[in-house]
């Protein structure tokens, strides 16, 4: 039926179904995370994504992606999906990356290979999305700005030893990275400001 | 840089629907039951930086901006029809994904050229050819005045 | 340093009904509508595209008629607006030698393959007032076609490019993206992309005077209008999805190239050198004036004096912009009430402190 240089793919995923008005609403959860961190969010959308992309990771790549934000994937398979809908472009390593989408925490790299941001321009650092197995009600004590004092919330499926490279990324502030962590439609914001204590 | 005959073709077929005016792509269109499809990306304007180069040939650099309206549509196959036109009207953008959609079976494509595709090419040209013809007109040839050794 | 104030509001809606009564003009009289504008106005619309350096007709004519004409008004609504849309990318360079010419002059070559082409220009009018556009109706004269030019003209320059007269104009190494004003601020050294971005989005009537300032004198160029092109050139974006380039329709620009006179260096022969103008829409003194500017900016890079005003980069391209500068400028309306109160007290006191001693000098006497 088609000629081979007409087909692109097999076929893709739709992104927002409303890109302003979904855009803007995920935005603002996005704000609302990073402004409260250790608290969960919920992405108040119905948005398929592609596999391995849990929806509030393919809902905050479509809000905050375009083609000025290079991303890196820890793995392709919705690469194809997050070009056509953001534009954005991907980049090999960690070092140039704005954001980067991590689906399988265990072998991540060291957050310190992410770009850090520089005095100047903190701000030039990446942020990351983390999937995680699950949020638990206890394991972690967070505190920080944006933190009535201290919570609690424990996060199931980082790896051994996540803790300890997260205190060396809050050790040069202002420079460091921001991480989103994700589980399913669940939204925690976890900005380099945060400090966590295991409890 | 495209070799790929079909890609050659799609190239062609983009720009003639992008430069035509929308009411007579609606027109065409009218003729032509769609299949079954999805918007991928409904219209959406935003703009391309235009970039030229020093001396013309030279250095890039960014002239400024303009304001383009796209879109992209899907059937049940996975082709992938595509909209991008200058300036800010939706619905142009949609009827270009719409032929490119269509244009891309094979079947369609046999037809869609000579009927729409050629006609809408003729008639750009013929344009282009008017506006080019009345600029000719003042063509000049300067007779440098003899000057005196 | 300005302050805060409350209060006003119901003068302010005032006056902003009393702008909208005023753009509108006596009533009696029909609305012009943004078609008439960009159909009849096109000179202006092009000012405002081409400044506002957004590729609009309806909405640089829609600024114009919000702006009441303002240029500068104008200029300012489409570069604001232009801030809630979102970048898509850019384009492939512009190729403006496959442009549809509408007009094509030399100054340099009489015998310029492909003619010289006059085109719409005002230069043969004789500028006198035409009372006859006074009177409504009339079409104007049908203009007679002959042979279409061919869809390819060689560049003027391009004549003494194939003599090494001129000195060559081609891609940086590895063609890099040129840096982009609209998201890096303006920072010095600036490179040449950077000037030429700044210079098409510049003032028309600060180039012009930049411009005329290196013919009288202030630098040493001594240029020529090698070649000036007005039409339109084909618009082509790579979409992501697509990955080759596709045409989305064409925009009228105008480019030129002067020539300008080189001595040489020590390690460059006595050739031609280049300056280069391009602007949106039909933009002939700006695109002149432009060219002069780029020329002159290029001094260090050709081992030149930097003396003159239109010299300097940082003067220059620090004071082109008309949206910035119309704003700094144009700030000074703004409450300066504690600022100057205080400038005030300062007078006051300096002056009673230097009528003191007078007055004491005045009882001893």
């Amino acid at each position: 039926m088609t000629a081979p240089g007409f087909c692109v793919n097999a076929p893709l995923l739709p992104g927002f179904a409303q890109p302003e008005d979904d855009a803007q609403r995920v935005f603002r959860v996005l704000l609302d995370a990073l402004s409260h961190p250790g608290r969960i969010h919920t992405v108040p959308l119905a948005l398929e994504a592609p596999a391995p992309l849990a929806t509030a990771t393919g809902a905050a790549a479509l809000t905050l992606c375009d083609y000025e934000t290079p991303l890196w994937l820890q793995s392709p398979d919705a690469a194809p999906w997050l070009r056509f809908h953001t534009g954005c472009p991907l980049v090999e390593r960690p070092a140039q990356a704005r954001f980067a989408l991590i689906d399988d925490p265990a072998t991540m790299p060291a957050l310190a290979d992410f770009p850090q941001g520089e005095p100047e321009y903190p701000d030039r650092s990446a942020t990351l999305l983390i999937q995680v197995a699950d949020f638990t009600d206890d394991g972690l004590v967070w505190s920080g700005p944006g933190i009535d004092g201290e919570t609690t919330l424990g996060v199931a499926g980082l790896p051994a030893g996540f803790w300890r490279d997260w205190q060396r990324n809050t050790g040069h502030f202002p420079l460091g990275i921001d991480l989103l962590l994700v589980a399913g439609d669940r939204i925690v914001g976890l900005p380099r400001t945060t400090t966590i204590r295991e409890a | 840089m495209t070799q790929d005959p079909n890609q050659a073709q799609r190239r062609h077929w983009l720009g003639v629907l992008a430069q035509a005016a929308p009411a007579e792509l609606e027109a065409h269109l009218s003729r032509h039951a769609l299949p079954a499809l999805q918007w991928l990306r409904r219209p959406e304007t935003g703009l391309m930086m235009v970039r030229g180069r020093a001396g013309g040939t030279g250095g890039q650099f960014n002239l400024g901006e303009v304001s383009v309206t796209r879109c992209a549509v899907q059937d049940d196959d996975g082709r992938l029809g595509v909209g991008y036109v200058r300036g800010r009207v939706a619905r142009h953008a949609e009827l270009v994904a719409l032929f490119d959609l269509l244009l891309q079976d094979d079947r369609r494509r046999a037809d869609l050229l000579p009927t729409v595709i050629a006609p809408l090419a003729e008639r750009q040209r013929a344009a282009r050819d008017v506006a080019s013809a009345q600029a000719a007109a003042t063509r000049v040839n300067f007779f440098t005045l003899a000057r005196g050794d | 340093m300005y302050v805060a104030v409350k209060g006003g509001e119901t003068a302010i809606l005032n006056a902003s009904a009393l702008l909208a009564q005023a753009r509108r003009g006596d009533p009696a009289v029909a609305e012009i509508d943004t078609a008439q504008i960009a159909g009849q106005l096109r000179l202006g619309v092009a000012r405002v595209m081409a400044e506002g350096s957004l590729y609009d007709e309806e909405l640089a004519a829609l600024a114009l008629k919000q702006a009441a004409g303002d240029q500068v008004e104008a200029i300012f609504l489409l570069r604001a607006y232009r801030t809630t849309l979102p970048r898509f990318g850019y384009t492939v360079p512009l190729d403006t030698a496959r442009m549809a010419v509408r007009r094509r002059i030399s100054a340099t070559f009489k015998e310029l393959p492909g003619g010289q082409v006059l085109g719409p220009t005002y230069d043969y009018t004789q500028r006198l007032l035409d009372f006859s556009l006074l009177a409504e109706g009339g079409a104007p004269d049908a203009v007679p076609g002959v042979e279409p030019l061919p869809d390819t003209l060689p560049r003027g320059t391009d004549l003494l490019g194939e003599e090494g007269l001129i000195e060559p104009e081609l891609p940086l190494p590895g063609d890099p993206a040129p840096t982009d004003l609209s998201r890096e601020p303006l920072g010095f050294p600036a490179d040449r992309a950077t000037r030429l971005q700044n210079l098409a989005r510049g003032d028309e009537g600060f180039l012009l005077a930049m411009g005329y300032s290196t013919q009288r004198g202030y630098s040493h160029t001594h240029p020529f209008a090698g070649e000036i092109r007005m039409g339109e050139v084909a618009l082509e974006v790579v979409p992501e999805e697509l990955g080759f380039a596709i045409g989305i329709g064409g925009i009228t620009v105008t480019e030129c190239q002067m020539v300008n006179q080189f001595a040489g260096s020590a390690s460059t022969p006595p050739q031609f050198t280049r300056g280069y103008g391009l602007a949106f829409g039909e933009a002939e003194r700006k695109t002149m004036a432009m060219a002069l500017v780029d020329r002159a900016l290029r001094c260090a890079e050709l081992g030149e004096d930097a003396a003159s005003p239109a010299q300097q980069a940082e003067f220059v391209l620090s004071h082109s912009d008309n949206v910035e500068a119309g704003g700094f400028v144009q700030h000074l309306k703004l409450p300066h009430y504690v600022d100057f109160q205080s400038e005030l007290e300062l007078v006051r006191r300096m002056r009673a402190e230097a009528a003191q001693p007078q007055a004491a000098e005045e009882q001893t006497a």
